[in-house]
Formats: C-alpha cells, structure tokens, sequence
C-alpha cells in the first residue's frame, strides 16, 4: 500500500503528461502481482467500488477522536476525508518487537470484493489502524470512495503500462476488455514472460482510426476523386463492439460508456463491430450538442432522460462482421459492406452517415461554407483505399473544420501556467463590454490557453506583470487595456457562467497590442451568434 | 501570585516588568532578549539586546548597524540577574542558536519558548526540557493534523524524484535560515556528496553557519552554473518558486520544504509539486508533549493556532489561554 499511496501522492501534485507517465511505469515495473494488478484496475475504474464511507468514518471518529479537536481540523484542511488520514490516533500499544506484515493493496483489493456492507466499518478501523502513514490512509480512502481523481485517465495508466514492454497503447486497448483484474495475463505478457491475451471472440475494443487537421498546403497533393466526403456530425466518436450477445459501447479512449446509453446497448443482437457518431437525435434532426451532454458521464440513466434526450447512432465505418477483421480493406469496400449489412439487419436508433456528392473542390468549398448555417461541425475526407488504422495516420482522413468565430476580448485576469509554464502567466480570463447602469462594464466570457507563440507568451507575461491591479493566489487581475482576438468554434448560452454563454474550443488567434480597449466587442454581438436552444 | 503581575503583552510584544525587558519586541525597544534570527523574532533598533552568542551572529549578519547598539551573549545555561528577575536561555531545538527564555521571579518560573522543536536537527543543539510553572508556548502547528513525517523519509522521497527525473532539476524551496541549512545537513548525512547549488539570497547565511562550525559540503551558486543544472538540486527562497529565477533551470521540479505541506490545499496553492514536509516546529504531538512534561499548571498560547491548544491544554486541567502578540503573522514561509 505504502508505494501506491505514495504513487498517488505524486501523481495528485504531478501536472505534465509525460512525467505522470514516467511515474506510472516505475511503478508497474517495480510493483509485483497482484498489487500493480489492483492498482491498475484503481486507476481504470476498474476496482468499481462505491462504499458509503462518509457516514461509517464519522461514526468511527466520533468513537476514535475529540469532536472539537476534529471539526477545528476539518475547518482547517476543508475535506472530511483528508482530515480522517491526517489526525487518525494511531493505536499507542506498538510493540516494537513485533512488526505486522505491512498490509498490501492487494489485500485491501480482494477483502473489498468479498466483503458485505455489515463488515465495513470493523474493517475501515482495522486498516487505518494497520497504515503508518497519513498518506497511506488518504490513499485508502480514496480508494474506497471509488473516485481517485489524480489527473489519471484509464488511457494513460494503459499507456504507461503497455510501455513496460515498448508496445503502443493500441495493443493494449486492443486486448484490454477481454482481461480481468489483477491483469497477471496482461503483465506477463508484457513483460515478456507470457502470450499476448486473446480476447477470444468478446467485443473488446479496437483503437479508433482519427483523421487529421487539413491544412493548406495539403489541398496542392490531394486527389479529390480519390477521396470520399462525409459532414463531420456534433457528437461524440464512439465505437459499438456486439458479439455473443454481449454489446459495448466504447468512447474515442476505449472508456465502456454503455450504462448511460441503454436505448443504443439493449437492442443489439448483431455481432459487428461498428465505428460511428452517437448523437441526440429528435425526428431526424440531430440536436445540439449541449444536448448529448445530458447524458454523458452517468453511470445509470433514468426514463426521462431516455424520453427527452434519445440517443442515436450513425454509422461511419465497419471494423469487423460476424468475426471476420475488415480492417485491412479499403475503405471503400468497407463501406459497401456497411451498408448492406444496415439494410439487411436493420438495427434499430441508427442510420449511415451519408457520403457527399462532390465533383470538385469548388463544390466543396460550397459545402464547406454552409456547414455552419447547417449547424455542422465541418467536413471529413477519407482516401477510398485506405484501410482501417488505429490512431492519427498521416494522409489517410482529413477534417476541415468550419471557418471558426472571432470576437475581440479584454484580457481581465491571468493565471500561472503548470510544468513548463509554471512560471508564466498563460492561461487568460477574457471578457466583453456590457452595459451596467450608466456605464459600461466588463463581463468574464471564456479562458484561453493556446494560440500564442513562446515569444508572445514572453511579451504577455510581462505585460501582465507590469499592469496588474490586484492578486488572488496564482491569479493575477489586470487593468483593462489589452485586447485579445479570440477564436472560438461555437458559442451557447450557459447557467453556469455569470455572462451567460459558453463559448467552445476558445483559443488566442491575435494579441491586438494595437487595439483600445473600448474599441472591443460587446456582448450582445457574442450573444447573437447564439442559435436557438431547446 | 498571578503571572501577569509580571509578565504581560504589550503594543511591542510579551514584556517582563520585574526584568524591564521585552522577548522578542516587535519593534525596537529598550531591553530586549531574543530567541533566535528569523526576522520575526529579531527586529532590528533594540537599544540592547541579549541572545545567545550565535543568533547575535545571525543578527550581526541579517540587520548589520540595526542587530542593536548594545549587544549581550549568554550561552545556553548561564544564569543572568536583570533586575529583579534571573534569566537563563536553555536551546530550543529550532534553528542554530535558538534558546527558550527561562525567567525565574519569586519562586516562580516562566519558559518562553520561541520557536522550538524536538527532532533531532543536526544543525543545532536539541531542545531541552525545563520543568516550570508557567510555559509560553508557540502554536504554529497547534493542530491534530500537524503530525510531521520522520525527516528520512522525506529526504529519501527528495532523493527517489531526483533520481526518476534525472533531467531535471530539483528546486526546493526552503526557508533561508535554518531550514536551508539543515536540508543540506540531512542530504549529506543521506549520502548525498554532489554539490548544492543555492539561490543567492542563501550563500551569505550558509557561510555563517559554516563558521559556527556547522560543515556543509560543496556548495555552489547557481549563478555560476554553466547548465541549466538537470539532475542537480538547487535550495532557493520558497518565493523564487515556479517564478522568473526558476526559468535559468531545467524544467524544474517544484519541491518546498515546510510543515506547511502536510496539508494538500496548501501544498496546491503553491503549485508544488513536490511536497516536503520538513519543519522546523513542534507538531501537535510533540506540543502536547511539552505541555504535559513541563508540569506548567498554566499555558500561554503564542502564535499559531491557538484554539485547538488552549482546548486540548484546558482538557489536560491546564489553565490556558492565547495569547495575541503583535507582529506575529503566519510564517508562510516555515
């Protein structure tokens, strides 16, 4: 327990990608069965504990601990269970001459599998008092509430673990759902003691194949004919994996999501495995996607979502068919079989995303040009030979993206930046003029933290240093004087923000060193772009 | 006899009226005995001074013309008439010359502690226990959650990340006096040989100690570093964190040594990376401890977290109460 506890301790404080990476291989490598095994389902939801322990561990302080004493200390850390770790009485009778085996992750795993709710709270006090150390017990507790929240997604703990063997996160993904924890399968053949896992037959996850970002000079080596064209839909990318009987419904990063999806899971009785956009669709037309939120992220969905929100699916692309691989073929023929796969079964809640006419690039510049009266996202090109790759392969698909908005913002508050940033201010706080009584005010729109160079990021960084008014923290407010041309894809009205709108993917395009502040946008024109919510 | 017949706070700190002295004044005063260097409990402009011969050094050091125009030493254990009062300074455990005030008055004895810890700090002599009536005690970590981890495991955590980033530098944020010195004590006694390379605002005070006989090892100014010193640990002013100092380093990772980390939101607030917890005072264990070894039947709370203490002291049948001395601010940087 102690190297995980302290696994996650640096983790939770770690914020550049690659060392978490770094920390999570060292561990795995280091850590034996079936410990790492735990660790890794921990990491990956996949220990899928929910103990109610909120209520337990009060109960158990409330026998262990001085009340006063504990509500000073909470009011102090500001988190019950942080404080539990921190001020729990260790038992005074220590022996020195007696030492308890140190008690593993591992048991820690296998006891929560078995145990009834009745043996909780004997339990929870006989492993605080087992571990040494306030990290080990803030480890446990966050262990047993399910939510580790240390900035870990279940792809990069499996990448960190496919890197024990140089192997790519794919094929691991690619074995991953047919494994049960503590994955020994998994790490023996990782590390080369073993054969790779075989799924054998279960509808596990295949990698997605994504396409790339066009860019200009691309257009000059590109063969319009030998492309298909295809509306880029506003959902989320998901693949459908059915067979047995069994149907799965994986994110973009190989997360199951299919709980909160029954409409689309519960009807399959196919053995396919399918590549497409899930979507919130109302009699044929596909709602924003503001929308499809509502039902992401849940771990069960109630019947009125079901009612007000319903899900739908539309088919890009086959991986495979009752077992046969289709990803060798082009795609071309992929899609033919696609299709008369859909027409033959029908499956109900879906449809194919429809391939474009397009005889040439002027043609396509028309589409593309509508695609945000259409309220679509863009357009995808897909070379007609290519096969089925996993991850982001040069020259194969292309998104074009519609022309994003722009709207001239006032810098209003500037933030530290993590690992390489840390010591700039690079993450803005922008916002637009609005009428406030007889005068006009400022009103917080949307953060930005890309679209500037290094050299920009410079120049920023003292500008902010040199005009800031007040400090909270890292934050630092500035005068009101710099006007920041900001890129946004979409903008939509929210609660959550006191302005009002939500603005998607806002990102720096120009900083108008040359701009008067008075002379940038006022709300009401950001708010216009709005298009009708239901 | 009630104790603050003779002993009382003032607009300038805690004042012994007996002695005509203040400890620790907040500004200049008269008379004033001082515990140990850092800048909250040595304010430059006292008219004289008494401390222990090397936080005289330190003050010498620190505040030139203002350590006090006339300057007393009395080493640990001698026993000194002001007035009608005998004083003694008995070490404190904090940093390199910090003394307890020991004030004996009518067969009453007051300690007054200072900053005080009672680990072992090979950077100064350990604190020492005196028996008492009345105990002035600090408050810093006066809470339950404050249970400093051994300081092995933590150099030893310093070392591990040093040794997973190796292209990286290590910037551990530590306070100039004391902390700093002794983190680069316990680095050597971990086994650690390289050079350190210290921010410059620490040099002046690594050479005092050095003198004092305290040895340090091969330590370096960053100033002088011909690479951006990946794999290399470098001590800077916790306020040269993750800011314009630390681009001259490789991709630094934030480290800060302080008793402050124990508590995450603190350590998040700072964007550290690395939390250390190193402290150069009393957790709350140990706090507890004094109040019930001492055998003072009544406990004064100085700076901290008086509240849990003055209850926690109240329980064990002390009479306690806080004590609110002027200038006494959260030392962010402990």
């Amino acid at each position: 327990m102690k190297a995980f506890a302290e696994l996650l301790d640096r983790l939770v404080y770690t914020p550049q990608r690659n060392a978490k990476l770094r920390l999570l291989t060292d561990y795995f490598r280091a850590t034996p069965d079936p410990d790492r095994g735990f660790a890794l389902a921990a990491l990956t939801d996949g220990l899928a504990v929910r103990l109610p322990i909120r209520r337990t561990i009060m109960e158990l302080m409330e026998r262990r601990f001085d009340a006063e004493l504990f509500r000073m200390s909470r009011d102090y850390v500001g988190d019950t269970a942080e404080t539990v770790a921190l001020v729990w009485p260790m038992r005074q009778t220590r022996d020195d001459t007696v030492h308890p085996p140190p008690l593993t992750l591992g048991e820690i795993a296998e006891d929560i599998r078995l145990m009834d709710r009745q043996a909780l709270p004997g339990r929870l006090e006989t492993w605080l008092d087992a571990l040494d150390t306030p990290t080990e017990r803030w480890a446990l507790l966050k262990l047993l509430t399910g939510a580790l929240r240390v900035g870990v997604s279940a792809r990069l703990a499996k990448t960190a673990v496919a890197a024990l063997g140089g192997h790519s996160v794919a094929e691991v993904e690619e074995v991953w759902h047919g494994l049960r924890m503590p994955y020994r399968d998994l790490f023996a053949w990782l590390e080369g003691r073993g054969e790779k896992p075989d799924a054998a037959g279960a509808p596990v996850f295949r990698p997605l194949m994504l396409a790339q970002p066009i860019e200009e000079a691309d257009w000059a080596t590109l063969d319009l004919s030998e492309f298909a064209v295809e509306w880029k839909w506003d959902g989320i990318r998901v693949q459908l994996a059915a067979a047995q009987g069994e149907a799965r419904l994986y994110s973009r990063s190989g997360d199951d999501i299919g709980a909160a999806f029954p409409d689309i899971v519960s009807r399959v009785n196919f053995d396919a495995v399918l590549d497409g956009e899930l979507l919130v669709l109302r009699d044929g037309i596909v709602a924003p996607f503001n929308d499809l939120q509502q039902r992401l992220n849940r771990r069960s969905v109630t019947k009125r979502m079901l009612a007000e929100f319903p899900a739908h699916i539309r088919f890009y692309d086959a991986l495979s068919f009752e077992g046969r691989d289709l990803r060798a073929l082009p795609f071309a023929e992929r899609r033919q079989q696609l299709e008369a796969w859909h027409t033959r079964i029908q499956p109900p809640r879906s449809d194919l995303s429809e391939l474009l006419h397009v005889p040439d690039k002027a043609a396509l510049d028309v589409l593309w040009a509508d695609a945000r009266a259409a309220e679509i996202e863009g357009l995808i090109l897909k070379r007609l030979a290519s096969p089925y790759l996993a991850g982001r392969p040069k020259g194969h698909w292309f998104k074009w993206k519609r022309a994003p908005l722009t709207v001239d913002c006032v810098l209003m508050y500037a933030q530290r930046g993590s690992g390489r940033r840390s010591s700039f201010y690079s993450d803005y706080t922008f916002g637009l003029w609005t009428k406030d009584g007889g005068g006009d005010i400022l009103v917080p729109v949307g953060k930005a933290y890309s679209g500037y160079s290094d050299a920009e990021l410079l120049r920023i960084d003292k500008w902010i240093r040199a005009h800031t008014t007040e400090r909270f923290g890292p934050v630092r407010a500035v005068e009101p004087a710099l006007v920041l041309e900001i890129l946004f894809d979409d903008v939509q009205r929210s609660s959550r923000h006191k302005s009002g709108v939500a603005m998607r993917f806002p990102r720096i395009a120009r900083i108008r060193w040359d701009k008067p502040a008075a002379e940038a946008d006022r709300l009401e024109q950001l708010t216009s772009l709005i298009k009708h919510v239901v | 006899m009630a104790f603050e017949t003779w002993l009382r706070p003032d607009s300038s700190g805690l004042y012994c009226i007996p002695g005509g002295f203040h400890i620790d004044p907040s500004h200049g005063v008269a008379r004033a005995v001082v515990t140990h260097g850092h800048s909250d409990h040595a304010r430059p402009g006292n008219a004289s001074v008494l401390a222990t011969p090397e936080t005289l050094a330190i003050m010498q050091s620190r505040l030139g013309d203002g350590a006090g125009r006339n300057r007393q030493a009395l080493k640990y254990g001698e026993r000194l008439r002001i007035g009608d009062v005998d004083v003694t300074l008995r070490p404190a455990g904090h940093i390199l010359g910090s003394a307890q005030v020991v004030i004996d008055y009518r067969g009453q004895r007051a300690v007054v502690t200072g900053d005080y810890k009672r680990r072992s700090d090979p950077t100064c002599a350990p604190f020492e226990l005196v028996p008492c009536d009345l105990l002035v005690t600090e408050a810093t970590f006066g809470l339950p959650v404050f249970q400093h981890a051994p300081d092995k495991t933590e150099i030893d955590r310093l070392l591990a990340s040093v040794a997973t980033f190796p292209e990286r530098t290590h910037q551990v944020g530590a306070y100039g006096l004391g902390k700093c010195q002794r983190l680069i004590v316990l680095l050597r006694q971990a086994g650690y040989d390289k050079p350190i390379w210290l921010h410059g605002a620490m040099i002046e005070l690594c050479q005092l100690y050095e003198r004092l006989g305290i040895g340090l090892g091969d330590l370096r100014p960053v100033s002088e570093a011909t690479s951006k010193l990946p794999g290399e640990i470098v001590l800077s002013p916790p306020s040269a964190l993750g800011d314009r100092w630390s681009r001259r380093l490789a991709e630094p990772v934030t480290a800060f040594a302080s008793g402050w980390m124990r508590v995450r939101g603190r350590a998040r607030q700072r964007g550290v990376e690395l939390p250390l917890v190193i402290s150069d005072h009393v957790d709350w264990p140990e706090l507890i401890q004094t109040i019930e070894e001492t055998g003072a039947g009544e406990i004064w709370v100085t700076h901290g977290r008086e509240e849990a203490v003055v209850y926690k002291a109240r329980q064990m049948g002390r009479r306690a109460r806080a004590l609110a001395l002027v200038g006494r601010e959260e030392d962010e940087a402990e």
